[in-house]
């Protein structure tokens, strides 16, 4: 697995969220900082101190693994206590710090049962509890913990991490595909793909400037609207029709660039506006979604409420500072006038 | 796991029946019929009843005695030697690489001696312990001890162990091997992250996720061992005296050796009846197991 | 707690991420040493049984010596040469075949029976089929010997093959069901649904994808058949006598023929360790991925 460079700065006491498709190396940057990969160049540092070539288990991480990983033949009470053991801490502080995690973790009354007869996300939770357990960790890494849980239960589970988060101060890096996950975790999230970051940044930010149009398509649901045009200066030519930019954008090559711009920030009214040919709209409740179409381009579109769209025409208009210039796949900021 | 009822699915299963029943239960059939059958000889018979049945499961009559002699040799073989090669087994397949350009010749290496003929194994052993052509036993008589596999019932004893486990330890392996290797790397690296030492990992993830896998061993290791005939015959001939004389042995002197079908076959039936009843206690275990670890 | 706790810089990986180096002790030397005691206390014996073979019979009983002073191939000619040995290789070789390929066609069906369907008394079956893996050949050798003689097969390899399949069966539809475990029914499901008739469905699509578990349950087919001597000299004669008879044949005027007996046993572990050598990637992958 290869990496591209990677500088970042990972505070105490945040949430991060490492999110992306499979393959992308989020699982590999997690064990490079776990220390279960030794990394061919570069450095962690842990509070400036050089911990690279440094085993895991000297190291002031704790990690939660896909599937629970717990200690069949032990109860919950010494699957706690096992780290602390094997650190030599003396028992009677042992015993106080696991019921203190127990407790927070809703696990009391679990404690002397055996751990392999817990449902799956208590289980899980135990995972949890071990590496909570020291006082001394530090980072708190998660490797999608939530994959094998049942979806009716995954909220519970991860209002209990963030209720953790915040009792603990913890750093806490969880890795991730699943973007509803990762945006509600994290105070930032760090969006990979194909082993390069390609932008770190809070949910909000994320979704208001992408500066990927990777980060614009697979963040959202549905993702951002990414079209081909022709920009020059400060207009985009799509399908034989001008689209006002915010900008200027003289140095754009040949002048080939992407557009986009999310569904949220793009209406749909009768007329006025950009022509489109309306496929379909969908009421999803909260929102309407309208399925549009200029030219050969696909667009989704809200419609606001209460406002009818009758035939098969309609005009679209886009909010001109949510309207973003790619190239080559990346954000180009232009000259405002 | 839900698995649709399909009564058609005899039909896939009927070509196995048939081979199957062929192989076994028509011959048991006729050993059946021998049993509950004496002869005058010139092929006549008569029916005898459990007459046989009962000579061979009271101590005091020259047939029970000698049923309970090899029955008791043959337990005692089987725990000694399943008390040497599981123990080792394990330790050597914690020795095997997890993975790498090493494995494929390691387990080829290693599986060597349970490709040998049983016959061939025998002979290889009786030259290897003899004093005079054989390392092994040059090397013991050279350290003083009073080996001789021909003469001594210790030395027979001993040679014979030792030539089962150099045989069928590397099954063990195998099977540990295999089994370890399905253990997913998280358990490790949890173990790691934990502090946990080389000894704890092994009791607290190894050994447990074991557990089917060593049941199904221990039960191959033992039933085998409890049939075991080529390499004694081969090398002991069964001696010195009936020091080495293990059930199959004293099974088939009596039925190819002399005219004795009625003993021979009761004999047959009550050893195949063992091999069946430990057979099921093992199989009932491992469903335990296996309910068990999906409750 | 400083502000930067953690920072990762200019970290770029490269293929095959290298695990972290065990430090080197004593206790990581000390299993070493014995697997490597392990494995010269296993190749000893064999290396026993070759040095004899390249040694005279008298060079042999008259000095004990760790390599052939003098070392000859005469004893391998001689074997290759005399019809007798020949045949009883080449019967050897047969019936292993045919008996390999008997088991595992005809479990692979069952074996697919037994773990997608669920049909009436399949547990108590299972069960028996496996009862008959541990069952003791000696038991058998009498009624077999009677069962072949009275069906003509006496004295044929054919004998031999069928009988083998009194523990290879078994053998195979155990492993080979641990295989098919492994295979998720939504492939089954797809074929269907793709319009794949049953028997084209399992020929084309399903034992390709436990081409592992076949090579493992060959492996193991072969294996049992080939070690088996007790049924096989029961069930011959003279037209189908497997090595091992003839072995027991090495009787000279001067005593045991030491060297001629060593030179087969050599012989007879090449087939063994040609077949685990060609299948032992299937056996690596197979242990990894199916059930054993």
């Amino acid at each position: 697995m290869a990496l591209h460079p990677i500088n970042h700065v990972w505070e105490q006491g945040r949430a991060y969220a490492l999110l992306g498709p499979s393959g992308c190396g989020k699982t590999t940057l997690l064990n490079i900082i776990s220390g279960l990969i030794f990394p061919s160049q570069g450095r962690v540092l842990f509070d400036g101190k050089d911990v690279t070539q440094l085993p895991t288990e000297q190291r002031n991480i704790a990690q939660v693994f896909q599937f629970p990983v717990i200690y069949d033949t032990m109860t919950v009470g010494e699957n706690l206590a096992f780290p602390l053991k094997n650190r030599r801490m003396e028992r009677a502080a042992i015993k106080a710090r696991v019921a203190e995690i127990a407790d927070l973790l809703d696990l009391t009354n679990d404690l002397s049962r055996r751990a392999r007869a817990l449902t799956v996300e208590a289980k899980q939770k135990v995972s949890l509890g071990r590496g909570l357990v020291r006082a001394d960790v530090a980072a708190m890494l998660f490797d999608e913990p939530l994959t094998v849980i049942d979806p009716a239960l995954k909220w519970h589970l991860r209002s209990k991490l963030k209720a953790v988060h915040r009792a603990l101060d913890l750093l806490m890096i969880y890795v991730t595909h699943d973007q509803v996950e990762a945006l509600t975790f994290a105070d930032e999230v760090v969006v990979m793909k194909d082993g390069r970051v390609l932008q770190v940044a809070s949910p909000a930010q994320l979704f208001e400037r992408p500066e990927h149009t990777f980060v614009g398509y697979f963040i959202g649901s549905p993702g951002m609207n990414l079209i081909a045009a022709k920009v020059s200066d400060h207009v985009a030519h799509v399908s034989g029709h001008d689209i006002e930019l915010g900008a200027r954008y003289p140095k754009i090559k040949n002048g080939d660039a992407v557009i986009g711009f999310r569904p949220d920030f793009a209406s749909l009214a009768p007329e006025g506006g950009i022509p489109v040919q309306v496929r379909r709209i969908e009421d999803l409740g909260r929102r309407r979604l309208a399925r549009v179409a200029l030219g050969p381009h696909e667009i989704f579109a809200n419609v606001p409420e209460g406002v009818s769209i009758g035939g098969g025409t309609a005009g679209l208009s886009i909010q001109q500072d949510r309207l973003f210039v790619y190239v080559d796949d990346e954000l180009v900021l232009g000259d405002r006038r | 796991m839900e698995k649709p009822l399909n009564n058609r699915a005899w039909l896939m299963v009927a070509p196995v029946l048939v081979l199957v029943l062929f192989s076994a239960l028509l011959p048991m059939m006729t050993v059946v019929n021998y049993s509950v059958q004496d002869s005058l000889g010139q092929n006549q018979f008569f029916w005898n009843g459990d007459a046989w049945f009962r000579d061979l499961l009271n101590p005091s009559t020259e047939i029970g005695a000698r049923f309970s002699d090899a029955l008791l040799r043959n337990l005692s073989f089987s725990l000694v030697t399943l008390a040497l090669e599981v123990p080792l087994g394990i330790a050597i397949a914690l020795c095997l690489p997890r993975g790498g350009w090493a494995v494929g010749p390691l387990l080829v290496i290693i599986a060597l001696p349970m490709l040998i003929p049983w016959n061939v194994i025998g002979t290889m052993w009786q030259i290897f312990s003899r004093a005079d052509i054989g390392l092994f036993g040059a090397a013991l008589t050279g350290l003083g001890l009073h080996y001789n596999v021909t003469q001594n019932a210790i030395s027979a004893w001993c040679t014979i162990v030792v030539i089962d486990v150099w045989h069928w330890t590397p099954l063990i392996i195998l099977l540990t091997y295999a089994g370890l290797r399905a253990i997913p790397d998280a358990y490790y690296q949890a173990a790691r992250i934990d502090a946990a030492s080389r000894w704890a990992t092994f009791i607290n993830i190894e050994l447990p996720k074991l557990q089917k896998v060593l049941v199904i061993a221990i039960l191959l290791r033992f039933m085998q061992t409890f049939m075991i005939y080529t390499e004694p015959f081969v090398v002991t001939g069964g001696g010195p005296g009936s020091a080495t004389t293990f059930l199959s042995i004293d099974l088939v002197k009596i039925a190819l050796g002399q005219v004795d079908l009625g003993p021979a076959a009761a004999m047959s039936l009550v050893y195949n009846l063992i091999t069946l009843t430990i057979c099921w206690i093992f199989f009932t275990i491992m469903t335990q197991l296996d309910r068990r670890r999906y409750a | 707690m400083a502000a930067e706790v953690l920072s990762t810089s200019s970290l770029v990986a490269v293929e095959n991420p290298a695990r972290p180096r065990r430090a080197f002790r004593l206790t990581n030397l000390l299993p070493r040493i014995g697997f490597a005691i392990y494995l010269l206390a296993l190749m000893l014996p064999i290396y026993w049984l070759i040095n004899m073979s390249l040694r005279s019979n008298e060079e042999i009983t008259s000095s004990l010596a760790f390599w052939p002073h003098h070392p000859s191939l005469q004893k391998y000619f001689f074997i290759f040469n005399d019809p007798t040995w020949v045949h009883a290789f080449m019967v050897s070789l047969t019936y292993v075949a045919i008996n390999t390929v008997i088991s595992v066609t005809v479990a692979l069906p069952a074996a697919y029976a037994f773990n997608r369907y669920h049909f009436i008394g399949d547990k108590y079956l299972f069960f028996w089929l496996l009862s008959n893996l541990m069952a003791p050949a000696a038991v058998y050798a009498m009624p077999f010997f009677n069962l072949y003689y009275a069906i003509g097969l006496f004295d044929t390899i054919w004998a031999v093959a069928l009988a083998h399949c009194l523990f290879n069966v078994p053998v195979a539809v155990w492993i080979l069901e641990g295989f098919v475990a492994g295979v998720p029914r939504e492939i089954d499901e797809m074929a269907a649904i793709d319009g794949y008739s049953f028997p084209r469905f399992f020929i084309r699509i399903f034992i390709p994808l436990i081409a592992n578990g076949v090579g493992v349950t060959a492996f193991f087919c072969f294996m049992f058949s080939w070690v088996e001597q007790l049924l096989a000299t029961t069930l011959t004669a003279t037209d189908a006598l497997p090595f091992a008879a003839v072995m027991t044949r090495s009787y000279s005027v001067a005593g045991m023929d030491w060297s001629l007996l060593a030179a087969a046993g050599v012989l007879t572990m090449i087939p063994g360790a040609l077949v685990i050598w060609f299948v032992r990637n299937h056996i690596a992958k197979g242990f990894a991925l199916g059930r054993v």
